[in-house]
């Protein structure tokens, strides 16, 4: 199982380390440094590294290293699960996860680390029941706690890890009785030259936010569920009754969860919001190139395209670019050849462009790659998919809930190449 | 206020602060003190020099100063064991407490310390805690007994916690199962032999039923136990799988590999044509396409795993193509695998758009990944046969960018495309030779010149091409200089007349003036064979070489099988079986594939049951690690390993003329006076490896004695080689035979099992004389139960060759629709003997008297009543020549000669005295190969 984990910053220091067995010396480390001096970018490091001894598996996030090591065979997607599950509760805890605040709160973190693992197995990992054992620190709790002199640690045993449904704790009180879903999907695709598409896939997620008293049971039912047919749900989902029924019926946790994800990726059903229409060409012997973007609307069901961020890596013999943008602001860094256009929101009537020269160095030839365009946009109130939640009903409990539902698309990894 | 203060107080004298706090009245300070140990210790560094004082803590109400002084006591137990034991008696009291939570508490730490002296105070709590009456101290303590379990084994085992483990898995909560399972798991780990997870339908019932309620985690422990589990049937087989199905849906990625496991494992249970099986399939894709839209670390994971799924059912992704096509911002890692994948799911019906893709890919920033799309391309040409001119035309394309290392590529693949269909691209080879200039890669190097080599007679300067390499011969490395080496022969043996200069610059360059034995050796081997025998030299150095295989890099079988049982872990990432890598006592737990249903293993050996899957396979050759890694380079010898020598079997083939017929030859070539003079007289003796022969005379005379055979060599007996125990009812028993200059093995396969066999095939490992089969192994009726067949099959000398001990030793692989098998049988080497084994008498005659008496060897042959002539004859039928006969003192002496399939010559001397049985055989020749002629002649000559 899981021997330690240490935890490396951006410039390689370790600088929290935690041992559920032996202690396993720092300087295991050292191979995993190996692999970070080799790698060109700080997220090319592989995932997973041998050592002599050891295996270390490691996840970046939040540009912080999670290095897991492991001495026997245990599954790699255990670790890197588990892994995700200590950023996920450190940024429930802290808001952000990063080394600072892990820093500011490391008494919090080793207490939380110890909870979610004994002995390298995973013991209460669900943020309902570790938040009963360690209160999340507040401002008010630090200060209220220090002139007390109590803790911020549970007297009480998690009971909600004993029940039936150990996602949601009991006694749960709320005046304003609410559930809110917000269903989200992302688009990712990959558009040719021609503007055909390659690929194109839709991620799809509903995200629950229920604060509701006691212990309520839900069922969703979607307007058209056939869509839904690679579906991952959370624990609380009882699968046997979507299968039959293709409805949702849940004892759902308490708080922000996730309900499930989704994917669509049948061709046909995906479609592709926006177009980009391009005109890039260097010229060998010249030192100029041309430069020109226009973006556009499609298959939008008439929702605005908002948030609209285009951004390009240009090939390194490019020196600087000149380009003046119809509407939004446009970057270049010369130093890592990142172009970056924030065009906002598109107005179909009048299309915004990006056109100008990018200079070359002199006498270099032509670059031999073509940049590729990632797009990012945001699409309120449609899930692109035609996804719909036709009701949502309550039971076992008496009150009746506030009830919300939120559609959105977003782009995912939308990259077009030229 | 935040704890960020703690990482402040660096200063010196800080210890002794902290333990005048630690000591301190107020437990608000006390409190604080300790988090800025606890803090100091999170970051490395040494506080254990205050353990009394922080253990003085321990005795208290608080239950968050409670649990710091805990996180303190695990972390430096060890180091101070005495003070430790101060500890136990809190602990004890604690694991009585009232509040659940304090009991779970303490058992929890105690197992975390780590010091004998402690454990033992420990056996009592835990006992209790075990029977707790809440689950959750039961769970707790469940994992408690496996960390004891690593502190002392024999005390866990004697304190029978095992058994009491083992009941926990009938527990009514879930949860304590799952951790029961978990525990189980990895104790099981450190005894691979001992029975600990004992499954039983019941027990998988239990399991089954904890799945649907337990956490993720504990599904996976769960999961990953039941697949190794063996079902009795298809049906029980079924409704785990029914039931193991959901799991494909769960969130969390583990879970669902996990799920893909027993899935994949069991199903292979399943009779194909059930419908079940077809639903099944169905299901597994979307889980499997859904983990690749996950972080890259998990893609990465499971792009591992999905390349073994691709290989053992390449079905279930056929359509999905599309998921693996390369984002440029994924990471490195997953950009490899995902190529990889995709040429493993290329076919007909795909190609146009992965080629397009792998065109795109070509063009983009990363070199190394560039480089392996240009590989890509080159494996889809020779994997999809349709595609291979559009693949060469798009090359071409990627060789007119003029990048540097993208040319480079193109050409290292181009090689591999001629390979594979000669004579059909060679158009290209001018495109090519424009490039010739910018190759400075040794790989890239060593393919051009090959191709100039292998098409010299169509490129009309290939001599000065050739030449232009050799101008710097000795700062090449070594792979372009072989090359090299090889090319300017086969030039010199296409275009004798203009390049004869050239040859000869060659070698000596490798032979004089080089000091890599490789080049050496290899210079010597084409300088004799060029000047003994020039259509010899042609023989073998423009021999037709074969098509490279078109699947380079498929994981072997078994290999395969076993990894397949492994998905999700470690073993599945490195596509190594986990013996292999993994520390720690597992052993050689190797587990397979259950049998599909209705096969003859199933009824068979019913007392394997249970244990089945873990059980070690039969051990049928001792070496089955290394005969699987050579049957494996065997047949898929990869064209990028071969690409910068000639081809293998050539090389060898040439390096055992040298050994043994060519030194024959070179003693004697004074008077031969050979074209190109004498090559350097010091011969590397112990080259290669050369046969031997002589044993088995003695058969070949009685059975001649009786049974008229006077032109038909001896024929032994067929014994059995594969009992049908070992390999689930197949029984191979077989014999070798000469006929008419072909060597066949008759082979006897006989279906003990219950269910009909289809589809064999068989393989050689590698060998002394690299026989192969010459064909594949013709059993075109399935063999019912119970029925036998006879079959020939012919065998070529020209496989790939490997010194075998003893010498004629023959390791076979066979397979069929159940498994594959491996045994070894040794061949007799008089199956060896060619027909034009008669040496003229002179150089019979120089050549004796050059032996070196060293090389001598005498053996006796008993009770032999024949008189010379028709020993002779006899002989003879065994392609055993007597060049001469001399009778001296009643004493028949007949000279005899043998050639051995790879040239190497034996000489004889035969002594026949009238009137005694006892023949005296002296036979001179390489050691090892005396030995092996005398064992394994002897049945010829009798």
């Amino acid at each position: 199982m899981i021997h330690s984990l240490f935890l490396v910053n951006a410039s390689g220091d370790i600088f929290l380390e935690k041992h559920w067995k032996s202690v396993v010396s720092r300087s295991v480390c050292d191979y995993f440094f190996e692999a970070l001096e080799r790698a060109t970018e700080p997220e090319n490091v592989p995932p997973v590294i041998p050592t002599p001894h050891h295996f270390l598996i490691n996840v970046l996030r939040h540009r912080i290293y999670f290095v897991a090591v492991i001495q026997s065979e245990v599954p790699p997607l255990f670790v890197i699960e588990f892994l995700h599950r200590v950023v996920d509760t450190f940024q429930d805890y802290f808001g952000v996860c990063s080394e600072a605040a892990i820093k500011d709160n490391v008494v919090v973190v080793y207490e939380l680390l110890e909870e979610m693992l004994d002995n390298g197995f995973p013991l209460a990992t669900e943020s309902n029941i570790l938040k009963e054992l360690i209160k999340p620190p507040t401002i008010l709790r630090t200060v209220v706690n220090t002139i007390t002199g109590s803790t911020n640690v549970g007297e009480q045993l998690p009971t909600g890890q004993l029940s039936v449904v150990p996602w949601r704790r009991t006694g749960v009180k709320y005046t304003n009785n609410e559930a809110y879903f917000d269903v989200v999907e992302e688009i990712d695709a990959i558009i040719d030259k021609s503007g055909s598409t390659i690929t194109a896939e839709i991620q799809g997620v509903i995200d629950a936010c229920v604060k509701l008293t006691g212990m309520p049971d839900l069922t969703l039912s979607f307007m058209n569920p056939r869509l839904l047919d690679d579906v991952s749900f959370h624990p609380c989902v009882r699968f046997k009754r979507w299968e039959a029924e293709r409805i949702l019926s849940f004892i759902p946790p308490d708080g922000n969860f996730r309900l499930l994800s989704y994917h669509v990726s049948s061709q046909n059903l995906v479609a592709i919001p926006v177009y980009v229409k391009h005109n890039i060409s260097f010229r060998e012997g010249s030192s100029q190139g041309r430069f020109e973007l226009t973006l556009g609307p499609k298959q939008t069901m008439g929702k605005a395209v908002e948030s609209v961020l285009v951004s390009s890596q240009l090939p390194r013999g490019v020196l600087n670019a000149n380009l003046s943008p119809s509407q939004g602001t446009y970057t270049f860094d010369p130093v890592t050849k990142l172009l970056s256009w924030d065009v906002g929101k598109i107005n179909p009537q009048k299309l915004p462009s990006l056109k100008g020269s990018v200079s070359l160095q002199t006498g270099a030839s032509k670059p031999d790659e073509n940049p590729t365009i990632n797009i990012q946009f945001k699409i309120q109130q449609l899930a692109i998919s035609g996804l719909k939640v036709n009701r949502l009903d309550m039971y076992g409990e008496k009150y009746k809930p506030f009830k919300g539902i939120k559609y959105m698309t977003k782009a995912g990894k939308f990259q077009v190449r030229t | 206020m935040t704890d960020s203060k703690y990482f402040t107080t660096t200063k010196k004298g800080e210890i002794f602060e902290l333990k005048a706090e630690l000591n301190s009245d107020k437990k608000e300070k006390k409190k604080e003190a300790v988090k800025k140990v606890i803090a100091s210790m999170t970051v490395g560094k040494d506080v254990s020099a205050l353990f009394p004082d922080v253990v003085n803590c321990m005795q208290t109400d608080n239950l968050e100063l409670k649990k710091l002084v805990y996180l303190y006591l695990m972390n430096y137990a060890k180091s101070q064991p005495d003070m430790a034991i101060m500890a136990v008696n809190t602990f004890v009291k604690d694991c009585e407490d009232l509040n659940p939570l304090i009991r779970a508490l303490a058992v929890r730490t105690m197992g975390c310390i780590r010091v004998d002296k402690i454990t033992e105070y420990l056996c009592e709590p835990l006992r209790k805690c075990l029977k707790d009456e809440d689950p959750y101290v039961r769970k707790t303590a469940a994992v408690c007994v496996a960390k004891l379990h690593d502190i002392n084994a024999q005390l866990v085992e004697d304190q029978g916690f095992l058994d009491t483990l083992k009941d926990l898995i009938s527990d009514s909560n879930p949860m304590v199962v799952a951790n029961a399972v978990a525990a189980l798991s990895e104790i099981a780990e450190s005894h691979p032999n001992s029975n600990l997870l004992d499954l039983n339908p019941q027990t998988i019932n239990k399991l089954l039923t904890a799945l649907n309620e337990c956490t993720e985690w504990g599904q996976i422990f769960i999961l990953d136990c039941l697949a190794s589990y063996l079902p009795r049937d298809d049906r029980e087989s079924q409704s785990i799988c029914e039931r193991v199905t959901p799991r494909l849906s769960h969130a969390n990625s583990a879970v669902v590999l996990s799920a893909v496991k027993v899935l994949m494992k069991f199903m292979e249970m399943l009779p194909k044509d059930l419908d079940y099986y077809g639903t099944l399939l169905k299901k597994l894709a979307p889980p499997l396409v859904t983990l690749l839209s996950a972080e890259p670390e998990l893609q990465y994971v499971a792009l591992r795993n999905i390349n073994l799924i691709v290989q053992k059912r390449p079905e279930i992704l056929k359509h999905e193509m599309k998921v693996f096509f390369v984002k440029y911002n994924d990471p490195i890692y997953v950009k490899l695998e995902k190529l990889d994948i995709m040429i493993r799911l290329a076919s007909q019906a795909n190609i146009a758009q992965v080629l397009a893709e792998l065109k795109e890919y070509a063009t983009e920033v990363d070199v190394d990944f560039v480089r392996k799309a240009v590989r890509a391309i080159g494996r889809c040409a020779i994997k999809v046969e349709q595609s291979a001119e559009r693949c060469v035309s798009t090359l071409l394309d990627l060789i007119q960018t003029k990048v540097n290392y993208v040319v480079q590529e193109a050409i290292v693949v181009i090689k591999d495309i001629f390979r594979k269909y000669p004579n059909k691209y060679e158009s290209v080879i001018a495109t090519l030779c424009e490039n010739l200039d910018s190759l400075d890669e040794p790989e890239a190097r060593a393919a051009m010149i090959w191709i100039v080599g292998e098409y010299a007679e169509r490129i009309d300067n290939a001599d000065e091409l050739l030449e232009s390499f050799l101008e710097g011969f000795h700062d090449e490395s070594t792979q372009v200089q072989l090359q090299l080496l090889t090319a300017i022969v086969k030039l010199f043996l296409k275009k004798p007349t203009e390049t004869q200069e050239l040859v000869q610059q060659v070698l000596s360059l490798a032979t004089q003036d080089s000091d890599n034995p490789d080049l050496r050796d290899r210079g010597y081997i084409y300088w004799r064979l060029l000047s003994t025998d020039p259509v010899a030299a042609k023989e073998v150095v423009l021999a037709e070489k074969p098509l490279i295989s078109e699947e380079t890099d498929l994981i072997e079988p078994t290999l395969l099988e076993e990894l397949i049982c492994h998905i999700g872990t470690l073993a599945s990432v490195y596509h190594k079986p986990p013996s292999a890598f993994v520390e720690g006592s597992r052993g050689v737990q190797h587990k397979r594939l259950p049998p599909r249903a209705g096969s003859g293993e199933s009824t068979e050996s019913p007392d394997v049951g249970q244990s089945g899957p873990s059980e070690a396979p039969p051990a049928v050759i001792p070496s089955q690690g290394d005969l699987l890694g050579d049957l494996l380079n065997l047949d898929l010898a990869p064209p990028t390993a071969t690409v910068p020598s000639v081809q293998p079997s050539m090389q060898m083939g040439a390096m055992d003329l040298l050994g043994g017929g060519l030194d024959s030859l070179v003693c004697s070539s004074p008077a031969m006076g050979a074209g190109l003079g004498a090559a350097p007289a010091a011969m590397p003796a112990s080259l290669g490896s050369a046969p031997a022969v002589g044993g088995g005379l003695g058969d070949l005379f009685d059975l001649g004695g009786g049974v008229g055979m006077p032109t038909g060599s001896y024929v032994a007996p067929k014994t059995v080689w594969l009992l049908a125990m070992k390999a689930k009812g197949l029984e191979i028993s077989g014999t070798f035979a000469r006929r008419g200059g072909i060597i066949q093995m008759d082979l006897s396969l006989t279906n003990k099992a219950m269910s009909v066999m289809t589809d064999f095939a068989i393989q050689f490992n590698r060998n002394s004389f690299g026989l192969a089969p010459a064909g594949p192994l013709q059993v075109l009726t399935p063999l019912s139960p119970n029925q036998t067949i006879d079959v020939s099959l012919p065998l070529s000398t020209s496989g790939p060759v490997m010194k075998m001990e003893p010498l004629n030793n023959l390791q076979v692989a066979v397979k069929n629709n159940i498994d594959v098998f491996y045994f070894s049988c040794q061949y007799p080497l008089s199956l060896l003997f060619v027909e034009d084994g008669k040496m003229d008498r002179q150089v019979f005659l120089a050549t004796w008297k050059d032996i070196p008496n060293d090389n001598e060897a005498q053996f006796q042959i008993k009770d032999i009543h024949l008189n010379s002539d028709v020993a002779s004859n006899k002989l003879q039928g065994s392609n055993i020549f007597t060049i001469a006969k001399r009778t001296v003192e009643g004493q028949d002496m007949l000279y005899q000669s043998v050639k051995l399939t790879n040239g190497i010559w034996v000489l004889a001397e035969m002594r026949i005295q009238t009137g005694n049985p006892n023949y005296t055989w002296m036979c001179w020749r390489r050691p090892h190969v005396r030995e092996c002629v005398s064992q394994n002649d002897s049945p010829v000559i009798s």
